[in-house]
């Protein structure tokens, strides 16, 4: 197949960004999306240009480095896939494609197609942990926990942080990345002495990094490579009303 | 130099507390005025940065990624083993002890795995607390499967993400300290080059991988956590930025590096389609639980698998080892579907895989139980290949998964430069010649929870300390060795790319250094790896310049060092005139294609010391088996 790219190009942070378009032939439709990346960056590089720059590391779709909007949404078409799980038997031959970065202020540009996502480590320092020092744990099996509650902590605990959520919100919320962090932990007894301070600090911090609050479009979890559910958010707001009650 | 493996004395059973009680302490105030830094913020650097940052160090980690959170543990899938014998089928720390040094086929230290196995339940009960969703039974305990090259269920998993879950745990850990200014956090750099002070490690060099700046710092220990080298062959399991440079430039600075021909070829990966891959996918090996590996017996039967009868099909693991079956250790397995695609059995359009059937498994626990089991690695697979394991059968071959080689390492886990400490996939020393399945989660976070707290205790304890500040001449020379190397990368503008060198090395080191090697073989990729080096340093093409973000110049630098330790890899695997674990010499042999030791003369670990002018030179640590009797690897 060949297809016809347009890739957002932007030197650095503060330089004006534009589409250039690209031609790459000979794609093959077990090719996985990043790997035609590669193909074009091997044809830059031998015409003396230089190559798109992108994140990426896995390509397994777990790491969560990747983060390309194509045609518009992010992660591209496929429902539950990473850009780096996305293989070209889902385009079409003579396909024109758009591509370009996770777009919100919390998140500026770097290069090209690589975006600052520290406000996501800054979010988690604030409160998405449990603290307990190496050495103060009891046996493994001193507290039972109830397997679905557990099993539901695992459907929260399995976010990436890869950020879709945010390019995918209209007000490029983190609602979805904080509220899976707030509901892997609450739903776990290990969670509860914290559950208060945790929500109050990690959504607060949430707002300082310059990230919108959630409206309820749930373009969050449409993307979301993992499918982690919007419930989350509703519990956020739930315990955060609790803890903002509970507060002197 | 002797290499001195500094073994606590006494019984096996009592080193590691013998060790404990006389450890050397540094008081609370004191560990405050002490600097260390982290490189690497997998399991090893994650849980070792939290935990010396709990204890009052003061703190410097470093990741090449974007955030500490996307080390490559994360993907990790299967699970982690501990002795807790929750099931009640016969585990103890000693079982796991014998089947980690049998698995490893008597290639590594008593001493070390004995104290990997003591730490392995810790290691559960703090990922536990820690909020880690391992599966659970309905009573609410946690849940065990079993594993390749073990009887008894001792490993805990996240479904199918279990690095990913303990990561994430000793990432939030790190975040907490992060948070409380315990440790400074650079991400987006990488280490370039060591900084030896009076013979000791006192600082890096790193690259700021956005603005290209180099940067000086400053430290009483360096610990190196930056994972394992399989790279080297291009096409592994491994994320695009592992690599080998970070390690590579502290054996360039008196770092002995050891083993490095012990490489695993782990047995059920996604098979190459196409010369575009850019990486292999691994399928946990956990699948072998539920899976039946089988190809035809006709060579020339070319029927769709799910027509080809009981009768004509061969499940081969299951035939040749009956007591194991298809949970035989991943050497074996990988071995044996070389030997059957050699054969011409092999199915695909390549040849080159063989099939990993569920037929069975779900006929027998029904479709609920296998998804709850696999299910998100069934639908990774799918996502690949386009085809339903659920209606056929996987097709699977072996790829480059994990090195077992690495820096060399003493029981303290410190090499050979006074300071410099090695944690994790980066050191040789606990999996000998072949690593058993959900063993790697464990020696990471082992060494860095549990081990490293009190043995580079020990040595900051142990020294005195000269101030030493970023404008001594060995950060200037260090950060201009640097330099100069970078802006010749950037200045040779030749006709290739560094991908295509890449791929060129991988080609020599699977053909020659992969499943199974041969003197001759050895001797070409040597020869053919030193042209390579020379033609790279003449002709690659590094695109961009220096002062920015820039990949290509990142990965030229990193396939420079992988070219230089493909040679020692293919020297090591020459020199080592036997086969054990995940390194086959085919002149070496026992009469059913299983590997021979040579445990007169191979019982040692080989470390090589670089040598500014002229080839590596070769030193050997004896390994004492005292507890165990070496015998015949079996899982007949």
């Amino acid at each position: 197949m060949t297809i016809y790219l347009n890739v957002w190009r932007q030197e650095g942070p503060d330089k004006p960004g534009r589409f250039e378009t690209y031609t790459v032939p000979d794609v093959s439709p077990d090719m996985s999306f990043l790997e035609m990346f590669d193909v074009l960056n091997e044809q830059l590089t031998l015409e003396g240009k230089e190559p798109v720059e992108f994140d990426h590391d896995c390509r397994e779709g777990i790491c969560g480095s990747c983060n390309m909007v194509i045609n518009g949404q992010a992660h591209g078409p496929n429902a539950r896939t990473a850009t780096c799980q996305l293989h070209m038997r889902s385009f079409k031959d003579g396909d024109t494609l758009f591509v370009e970065p996770w777009r919100a202020s919390a998140f500026p540009v770097i290069k090209d197609l690589v975006v600052d996502r520290d406000a996501f480590d800054r979010i988690m320092e604030a409160g998405g942990y449990v603290s307990v020092n190496t050495g103060n744990a009891p046996d493994a099996n001193s507290i039972p926990i109830d397997k679905v509650a557990a099993d539901s902590a695992m459907d929260y605990a399995a976010c990436i942080g890869c950020g879709a959520c945010v390019a995918a919100c209209p007000n490029a919320s983190a609602s979805l990345f904080v509220g899976a962090k707030l509901a892997h932990l609450s739903l776990l007894p290990q969670g509860q002495p914290e559950r208060n301070r945790r929500v109050v600090n990690m959504v607060h911090q949430m707002k300082e990094e310059g990230f919108g609050d959630c409206s309820n479009h749930a373009e969050c979890e449409a993307v979301c490579p993992k499918g982690i559910s919007i419930a989350g958010i509703a519990a956020m707001r739930r315990d955060y009303v609790k803890a903002m009650l509970a507060a002197d | 130099m002797k290499l001195d493996a500094k073994e606590p004395a006494g019984p096996l059973e009592q080193k590691w507390d013998r060790y404990l009680k006389d450890l050397k302490l540094v008081s609370p105030n004191n560990k405050r005025k002490h600097h260390v830094i982290v490189v690497g913020t997998g399991l090893a650097g994650a849980s070792a940065a939290a935990t010396l940052a709990e204890l009052g160090y003061h703190i410097s980690a470093f990741c090449i990624q974007d955030s500490a959170r996307r080390a490559h543990s994360i993907a990790a899938q299967g699970g982690i083993n501990a002795a807790k014998n929750y099931p009640g089928d016969g585990d103890s720390v000693w079982r796991l002890f014998y089947d980690t040094i049998k698995g490893g086929d008597y290639r590594s230290r008593e001493s070390n795995v004995y104290r990997l196995a003591q730490n392995s339940n810790n290691i559960i009960d703090q990922c536990v607390a820690q909020g880690v969703p391992f599966a659970r039974e309905y009573g609410g305990y946690l849940a065990n499967r079993s594993f390749g090259g073990a009887q008894v269920s001792r490993t805990f998993y996240a479904r199918g993400q279990t690095g990913q879950q303990l990561l994430l745990g000793a990432y939030s850990a790190l975040s907490r300290q992060v948070s409380a200014g315990n440790i400074d956090m650079y991400a987006r750099r990488e280490m370039l080059d060591l900084v030896v002070v009076d013979g000791k490690a006192r600082g890096i060099i790193t690259r700021n991988l956005v603005t290209g700046e180099l940067e000086r710092y400053a430290a009483d220990a360096v610990l190196l956590c930056t994972g394992g080298y399989g790279n080297v062959y291009f096409l592994s399991t491994n994320a695009k930025n592992s690599n080998v440079t970070a390690a590579w430039r502290c054996y360039k600075r008196g770092a002995f590096f050891a083993n490095g021909c012990f490489t695993q070829i782990h047995p059920t990966c996604i098979p190459v389609h196409g010369d575009y891959q850019s990486k292999l996918t691994l399928m946990s090996e956990s699948l072998r639980n539920d899976g039946r590996v089988w190809v035809p017996k006709n060579p020339e039967d070319s029927r769709p698998p799910q027509q080809i009868p009981e009768e004509d099909r061969d499940y081969y693991l299951e035939r040749k080892y009956p007591s194991f079956g298809n949970l035989v250790p991943r050497d074996v397995a990988s071995r044996n579907a070389k030997y059957v695609t050699d054969e011409g059995r092999g199915v695909g359009a390549t040849g080159l895989s063989v099939y990993l059937d569920f037929r069975d498994s779900i006929k027998r626990l029904g479709r609920d139980v296998i998804s709850q089991r696999y299910g998100n690695l069934f639908e990774m697979y799918e996502r690949i290949t386009d085809d339903n394991p659920y209606q056929v059968p996987m097709r699977i071959y072996p790829a480059v998964h994990y090195t077992m080689g690495g820096t060399w390492v003493d029981y303290n886990l410190m090499t050979t430069v006074p300071g410099l400490f090695c944690l994790g996939e980066a050191n040789f020393s606990d999996h000998g010649a072949n690593r058993l399945g959900a063993s790697a989660l464990m020696q990471g976070l082992s060494d860095g929870y549990f081990v490293i707290p009190y043995t580079m205790g020990q040595y900051i304890a142990g020294e005195s300390f000269q101030a030493v500040d970023t404008e001594h001449d060995a950060f200037k020379e260090a950060e201009n060795a640097s330099r100069e190397r970078l802006s010749k990368l950037l200045s040779i503008n030749g006709n290739k790319t560094v991908l295509q060198f890449h791929k060129e090395l991988g080609q020599f080191m699977w053909d020659y250094v992969g499943m199974s090697r041969n003197s001759e073989g050895l001797k070409k990729a040597i020869s053919g790896i030193s042209a390579l080096k020379e033609s790279f340093w003449n002709d690659v093409r590094v695109p961009g310049s220096n002062d920015t973000l820039n990949k290509s110049l990142e990965f030229a630098g990193r396939v420079a060092d992988f070219l230089e330790l493909g040679e020692v890899m293919a020297r090591d695997a020459l020199e080592r005139e036997e086969s054990c674990g995940g390194h086959f010499r085919e002149e070496y042999q026992t009469p059913e294609g299983e590997a021979l030791r040579n445990d007169d003369d191979f019982a040692y670990v080989a470390a090589w010391e670089h040598q500014e002018s002229g080839p590596a030179v070769l030193h050997k640590e004896k390994l004492a088996f005292e507890n165990v009797k070496l015998t015949q690897r079996s899982y007949k």
